[in-house]
């Protein structure tokens, strides 16, 4: 079933059950908003610019969080991987440190930057870190050792080694690990802006039930996803641009 | 062609912890000689290819190239692998002229170069292709094309037919042959196939199973172009094929 | 800084990972570098309050975090934290992964149930779940019911998935091969269906029982009174820095522990994958 059917058949299903239950009365309608609600709800928001502002208020804290946390995953990435020692060191802490669930600090951040943006930005920032530089890392030490065979036996240096084989080498799942990156601060945005937050997708979400607004809710659930989605394809076709040729690898 | 050998390996044994895979190994090749090392799995050949290349270092022992001992790889021993080792990221055209282009020459002289070599291995149709397009034997061809880009004066080559259909691997042997009455090479060239080893060398030398040592070196005295149906060439495959048998029954054991 | 990249002869013999290492000194080093970690970070929080940087309550030493949770423990009030989360995750997580397995089987066998579930799972799937957790609120309160479906519904949805996968992505060559030694029906079922889709329904519950830990904290900042996320967000009305940062340890000791087993489970049932 194509993606397009199947949302299409997941729409209709939707209204389905909550037309159906208006009609049969079997739970409270309010609990159980129809498509049409929650598209009101966005067409409301959207006319008083206020869907916007929201949106790009979530969007810009990923934005700057995520790009720290990449910059930072670029070079300790890149560097832990061609270090040994680095590494060898590396590996242990980060073991301790991985398994602990990044929303058990969203707390810890607002205690240390307070409420406003940079406790998310930063909490953003500390979530994307981990799983990037270990990926980074990862691709790095992936680097078949029969591509720096071949190129030290065609004259290459260390210089050379480093620059014309392990970085391109490297890139795929680099550019990977980026895009998983996005993808998890999409997901935990919403998380951090639950608490000690004034605008935001994720306040959003949360002000519906504060006011009893379930049609509020699934809106900003379903623009969620939907950013989520777009972003995701875009950056799907980007990255395919980006490794054109070497598909296979 | 000068008197002293090309590559010079004194007494080279290598083992990895407590497992010896190569014990004592003494040979010379000739300079524009194509030495075939052919013995059973696991004999050790391609550990003695890979020092030979400088990719690991002997437990003892030494290789000399031109009277001077082998530190690690370099430009005057280009290798060919079985895996081909192209870099993904970079075209036909981009691989073979790597090595030119680490040496920094100008951009007119590596066309040249690279369109020297794709024509010799007949893949200039293909130079923007990427390694990913290419089948199996091609992949090989530009491999050949890129070591001998560089101009070296000895080819390495491990097994480098081993992951071909066996009509591209004849047809790549055949290629081969005549690149090397071209260019004369010193090559020396790791195979466990007989047919392969009698087709191309001048001397097969045939390894004992682990650890490996020379067991036997055949000097093949057939013409530069060699018919694999011809009497003396069957001879040379029975003989060696004995040899070579009672090394296997060995492993089997 | 020469030596920060090894040299070309140990980069062609063994690429970037290096030598291998032996047993006792990659003991010693994992061991070094976590006492590092620890010096670093006592060294860090000393510095603060001999320096007076800052209120040394934003950043304690490790020594502090831990003292935090013997407190906890000595005045009998950690346990029932604990107990708190590891109850919600386990009713969480074990309903979330029979529906998730059980559905996925069904939908991956059988097309007329692919059909019904795919629409709702591909319009609910790029949805964060914590983005419906406010719902979850809605429906049932703040108390323990929402919190346990919420998990529920979040780690359905890798495991419904890799399920799915699991059954569809079966080599036809084997089912072919058990019919003609007689199988049919329940028998292909569970004697080759069931056994094939074990690796990917293994790795779902990993994925879940991750995801679980992942989600549990936030579910439990508002509306509870005991549990892990609670003492975390609890402790930001006192500036209870040690507590906050002892029980996100503690959460990452339980989340590694519950990895670890499914992980066992995997090596025990897929021992076939990996002979060695």
């Amino acid at each position: 079933m194509s993606r397009a059917a199947a949302l299409a058949g997941a729409l209709v299903l939707w209204a389905a059950i909550t037309l159906g239950n208006r009609w049969l009365g079997v739970v409270n309608p309010v609990l159980l908003p129809t498509p049409l609600e929650a598209g009101a709800v966005a067409l409301e928001l959207g006319r008083s610019g206020e869907l916007l502002r929201h949106v790009l208020t979530s969007l810009g804290r990923v934005a700057q969080g995520f790009g720290l946390a990449a910059v930072a995953a670029l070079g300790l990435g890149l560097l832990v991987g061609l270090c040994v020692p680095l590494r060898l060191m590396a590996e242990p802490v980060i073991e301790f440190v991985r398994p602990i669930p990044p929303l058990a600090f969203l707390p810890m951040f607002l205690v240390w930057f307070g409420l406003g943006e940079a406790s998310k930005v930063a909490f953003i920032g500390y979530t994307t870190f981990f799983p990037m530089f270990v990926a980074i890392a990862a691709s790095v030490l992936r680097v078949d050792v029969v591509l720096l065979r071949a190129a030290a036996s065609l004259g290459a240096s260390r210089a050379d080694l480093v620059r014309r084989v392990m970085l391109p080498a490297a890139l795929p799942g680099i550019v990977v690990a980026l895009r998983v990156g996005v993808g998890l601060a999409l997901f935990v945005i919403v998380g951090a802006e639950f608490m000690g937050a004034d605008a935001g997708l994720g306040y959003l979400i949360m002000d519906g039930r504060m006011f009893f607004n379930p049609a509020q809710i699934v809106m900003g659930a379903l623009a969620l996803g939907l950013l989520g989605s777009l972003i995701n394809t875009l950056l799907l076709v980007a990255e395919r641009r980006l490794l054109h040729g070497r598909a296979a690898s | 062609m000068t008197g002293a050998p090309k590559i010079q390996i004194r007494r080279v044994a290598r083992s990895f912890g407590a497992a010896a895979a190569l014990a004592e190994v003494d040979l010379d090749v000739a300079e524009r000689e194509l030495v075939c090392i052919l013995g059973p799995s696991g004999c050790g050949k391609s550990t003695l290819l890979n020092i030979v290349a400088g990719f690991l270092a002997p437990t003892t022992g030494a290789v000399l190239v031109d009277g001077r001992a082998v530190t690690g790889p370099g430009p005057e021993r280009g290798v060919v692998f079985q895996e081909y080792a192209l870099f993904p990221w970079l075209t036909v055209t981009g691989n073979v002229e790597f090595g030119p282009l680490l040496q920094s020459r100008p951009a007119g002289e590596r066309r040249r170069i690279v369109d020297r070599y794709l024509d010799l291995v007949g893949l200039r149709a293909h130079a923007s292709k990427f390694p990913v397009q290419l089948s199996g034997g091609m992949k090989q061809r530009v491999a050949i094309a890129r070591a001998l880009a560089n101009d070296p004066a000895i080819v390495l080559m491990d097994e480098p037919f081993g992951a071909l259909d066996a009509q591209t691997r004849e047809t790549l042997q055949d290629e081969l042959a005549r690149i090397q009455r071209v260019e004369h090479k010193t090559i020396l060239f790791v195979t466990h196939s007989i047919r392969e080893a009698v087709y191309l060398a001048d001397r097969v030398v045939v390894m004992t199973s682990v650890p490996g040592r020379i067991k036997q070196i055949f000097p093949i005295k057939l013409p530069e172009a060699r018919d694999r149906f011809a009497p003396e060439f069957t001879q040379y495959e029975s003989d060696i094929t004995r040899v070579v048998k009672e090394e296997v029954a060995k492993v089997r054991e | 800084m020469a030596s920060l990249v090894s040299n070309v002869s140990t980069l062609v013999e063994s690429g970037l990972r290096g030598p291998a290492l032996t047993r006792r000194r990659a003991l010693a080093l994992q061991v070094g570098a976590v006492g590092l970690f620890l010096a670093l970070w006592s060294g860090a929080a000393g510095l603060v309050v001999v320096l007076r940087l800052f209120n040394p309550i934003f950043l304690p030493g490790p020594w502090l975090v831990l003292g935090s949770l013997v407190e906890l423990a000595a005045k009998g009030q950690l346990w029932g934290h604990v107990a708190a989360t590891l109850e919600r995750v386990a009713i969480g997580f074990g309903s979330g992964a029979a529906l998730g397995v059980a559905l996925g089987l069904a939908a991956g066998y059988l097309a007329p149930v692919r059909n019904v579930v795919e629409p709702l799972v591909e319009l609910l799937r790029p949805i964060p779940p914590l983005a419906l957790l406010p719902m979850f609120i809605v429906w049932v309160g703040i108390g323990e019911t929402s919190k346990v479906g919420f998990i529920t519904y979040a780690t359905f949805f890798p495991i419904f998935l890799t399920t799915v996968t699991g059954v569809r992505q079966i080599d036809p060559l084997l089912l072919r091969a058990a019919q003609s030694l007689g199988a049919r029906g329940l028998a292909i079922f569970t004697r080759v269906i069931l056994p094939a889709a074990l690796p990917d329904i293994l790795t779902g519950l990993r994925l879940g029982v991750a995801l679980a830990f992942f989600v549990i904290v936030i579910s439990e900042f508002i509306g509870a009174e005991q549990g892990l996320g609670y003492l975390i967000n609890d402790g930001r009305n006192f500036f209870l820095v040690p507590q906050m940062l002892g029980a996100a340890v503690l959460l990452g000791l339980l989340g590694y522990a519950g990895n670890a087993i499914v992980r066992l489970l995997e090596r025990r049932l897929t021992r076939w994958q990996h002979p060695a």
